[in-house]
């Protein structure tokens, strides 16, 4: 069982390499990277054409498993988020998922376990068990911990365990309420408004525990001008803080929730316009270290409300690496710099051994035309619902094969 | 006549009211709004004739339904139904289904299927009254949604205002209260900016949503600067859950400062007007004496004026179906 990819674009984001070549698989390992590699007796050759092989994208942030939109993204490693029909605050039901997902059939899946139990914020949840069962972090998903006595105790000790404690940045008694920015558009509209500043308190607040404790903090979307440079003083002052944030807070701000579009309808919520721009600067100078999809289907019946009560989130997946990549063709942020947030950070903030094309790893691996144009279309979506804003937006940067463990799980003609 | 800031075109349509439903003013031009005015006008004098029920509308079917308590809104819509002679219905929250998890747009399409003419609704939502109105065949008027807009209440508070002073254009009218969470204001705002008045805001900086400032409005957080020179006072009524400690300290120092009350309107226009959409709470927004003061309040003939507004609108709205354009 070999594939030999050749004539790529070889760019390992784990070492910054960007280099023409051949790479071949073997038994779901990457057996040997190079130019001009000969295919050994039987071995299926694909010929590339020059596209990006890389690998693939590990989505830090996915509310559901949906593999099929996932691998169709060139995601070949999901992190699914605590909050569950069956919320995942045990070893039993981490250990569940990560069966489930070894089938050889779908894209990796692990599981976010909840910070604290019941995710209530309360009690430090097993965070040892869990990690043995194979739980990569440790996160309340869509609220903070917001009790910093309770805090830090889960960053005292998870730092025994080394794991990773990711916050949801926001305060929640000053956002109490609240679905979009705070700001014109908000007064305009009549919505109950977030401030920026719910943002920024959590995160100053959590950058001291984590100098008061030496844990890291990883905080799972940032969306203001504020929290960027919050993240940024932090990081100067040598705080092990990192963050994320998703391609729609890259490409909106929150007038796409005039004439009330719940599609637009994200938390934290799409904000200005200045706000925007300092995102994308952010992760263009790598204050933000991952980019994630925040994967989150929400059927119509959700979303086909007042404003105020559909629910929150966007089907992003499918759209991660095209959205991403249109700060790039900007000429914003740098290809290597966006594949790392793709790829080799989270990889490497999670301890994974993927993210990276060595000698030896699990050929997770997706190969691209950074170039071809493309429509977003929803009904075209591998993913059962369809909530994107960004219907019939033309983008650019099409993923073309997906391979988990040398297996092609998604690929498409041209 | 008054003039207005924005040049009177006449919408493409060739219609003074090119718009099928009433959801908000944001975004309606001056012609439009002037139009519903004049309309309402002719409504006024019938309303004080002893037979008020024409057959204008006869054979349409109104529905209100309300998501929301609400008396006077209702009745004032049910009274100008009835007056241009409609078959209306209302229905209010505790009767209806979305009790029964009922989603808003199957109310719609069950409602739609019954074939009304007009529905008005008011809801809990900001928004919610457009949604519906997408699912609907007929006209939908706003009856207040959440905090976003009340239209018909700006529109009757405009008529009010151009009855006593002969023109909103120029006029420095305040607007004092809870603006944050108020519909009124957004709707009042956005009307007599459309129409060419200065409007001032008075609040505690708690009650004021953020960047209000970029409506185009003159903040105050003063009475006695705010009021200065005033041409029209509209109070807006503070209700009852912003009163204890979550927003204000109390009623007695809200009173203090934020009341309108003889004293600090001595600082307005002599023959400055108050309004109130009402119901007021007395010793609370306003003195008993502003409030009854017979030559400045115009409270009770808002409410006159609400009727005939609320008939002209349903009038308007109902021409292309009439064939009366």
């Amino acid at each position: 069982m070999a594939t030999l990819y050749k004539n790529a674009r070889l760019i390992d984001p784990s070492n910054e390499t960007d280099v023409k070549g051949d790479l071949l698989v073997e038994n779901g390992l990457i057996a040997e990277i190079g130019e001009n590699i000969t295919a050994p007796e039987g071995a299926e050759i694909v010929d590339c054409k020059g596209r990006i092989l890389s690998p693939g994208i590990i989505d830090m942030r996915s509310h559901s498993v949906d593999s099929a939109a996932a691998a169709a993204g060139g995601i070949t490693t999901v992190i699914l988020q605590p909050n569950q029909t069956t919320l995942i605050d045990s070893d039993a039901v981490v250990e569940r998922i990560r069966r489930r997902s070894e089938d050889g059939n779908s894209v990796r899946v692990y599981p976010m376990g909840a910070a604290t139990q019941g995710m209530a914020g309360e009690q430090v949840a097993e965070i040892g068990q869990m990690q043995e069962s194979g739980a990569v972090a440790f996160t309340d998903c869509n609220k903070a911990v917001s009790n910093p006595l309770v805090m830090r105790r889960l960053l005292e000790y998870s730092g025994y365990f080394g794991a990773l404690i990711v916050q949801y940045a926001q305060d929640d008694s000053l956002a109490a309420g609240g679905f979009a920015h705070e700001g014109e558009l908000a007064t305009r509209l009549g919505l109950a408004g977030i401030p920026a500043a719910a943002e920024v308190i959590q995160i100053e607040r959590d950058a001291r525990l984590s100098e008061l404790t030496g844990s890291p903090v990883h905080f799972a979307l940032v969306s203001s001008r504020e929290g960027v440079e919050a993240v940024r003083r932090a990081k100067a002052q040598g705080i092990k803080i990192t963050c994320a944030t998703a391609p729609h807070y890259l490409m909106l701000n929150d007038n796409a929730l005039e004439g009330y579009r719940t599609f637009a309808k994200v938390l934290p919520p799409l904000r200005g316009e200045e706000d925007r721009l300092a995102l994308i600067a952010g992760l263009a100078d790598g204050t933000i270290d991952v980019m994630v999809s925040d994967h989150n289907p929400k059927s119509a019946d959700v979303k086909r409300l007042p404003l105020g009560q559909a629910a929150a989130g966007i089907v992003g997946a499918e759209t991660l690496l095209a959205l991403t990549l249109s700060v790039v063709h900007s000429g914003k942020v740098e290809l290597m710099t966006a594949l790392k947030a793709l790829i080799s950070t989270p990889a490497q903030l999670l301890k994974l051994p993927y993210g990276t094309l060595k000698k030896g790893t699990p050929a997770d691996l997706m190969i691209f035309d950074a170039e071809k144009p493309w429509r977003i279309l929803s009904e075209d979506f591998k993913s059962v619902a369809k909530n994107t804003p960004f219907d019939t937006v033309p983008v650019q940067g099409q993923v073309w094969r997906t391979i988990v463990g040398g297996k092609t799980l998604f690929s498409q003609e041209a | 006549m008054a003039s207005y800031p924005r040049a009177e075109i006449s919408p493409p349509s060739g219609s003074l009211f090119p718009h099928k439903h009433l959801l908000g003013i944001w975004g309606m031009d001056p012609t439009s709004i002037k139009h519903l005015l004049d309309v309402a006008e002719k409504y006024v004098d019938q309303n004080r004739q002893a037979k008020k029920t024409t057959s204008t509308c006869a054979g349409l079917t109104q529905i209100n339904l309300f998501f929301e308590n609400s008396t006077r809104t209702l009745m004032s819509f049910e009274i100008a139904g009835k007056r241009l002679g409609m078959d209306t219905i209302s229905m209010s929250t505790g009767s209806s289904s979305i009790k029964k998890g009922e989603t808003l747009l199957d109310t719609a399409a069950t409602l739609n299927a019954m074939h009304p003419d007009v529905l008005v609704m008011r809801h809990a939502d900001s928004g919610a009254v457009k949604l519906l109105s997408e699912k609907m065949d007929c006209a939908v008027i706003n009856a207040g949604d959440g905090r976003s807009e009340h239209p018909t209440q700006a529109l009757l508070d405009a008529l009010t205002i151009r009855r006593r002073k002969g023109q909103i254009h120029g006029q420095t009218i305040v607007i004092s209260g809870d603006i944050a969470h108020s519909r009124v204001a957004r709707s009042n705002i956005y009307l007599l900016n459309a129409m060419g008045a200065r409007v001032r805001l008075i609040a505690p900086p708690t009650l004021l949503p953020a960047d209000v400032e970029r409506l185009g409005v003159e903040v105050y957080h003063r009475m006695d600067e705010g009021l200065e020179g005033a041409d029209v006072v509209m109070m807006l009524r503070l209700q009852q859950e912003r009163m204890n400690g979550a927003f204000l300290p109390s009623l007695r120092e809200y009173y203090r400062f934020w009341g309108l009350t003889k004293e600090k309107l001595s600082v307005a226009k002599d023959d400055v007007l108050v309004m109130h959409p009402g119901p007021m709470n007395r010793g609370v927004e306003i003195a008993s004496d502003v409030a009854d003061d017979l030559d400045r309040s115009a409270i009770e003939e808002q409410v006159e004026m609400g009727v005939a507004v609320r008939m002209a609108c349903l009038d308007v709205l109902t021409r292309g179906l009439r064939g009366d354009e």
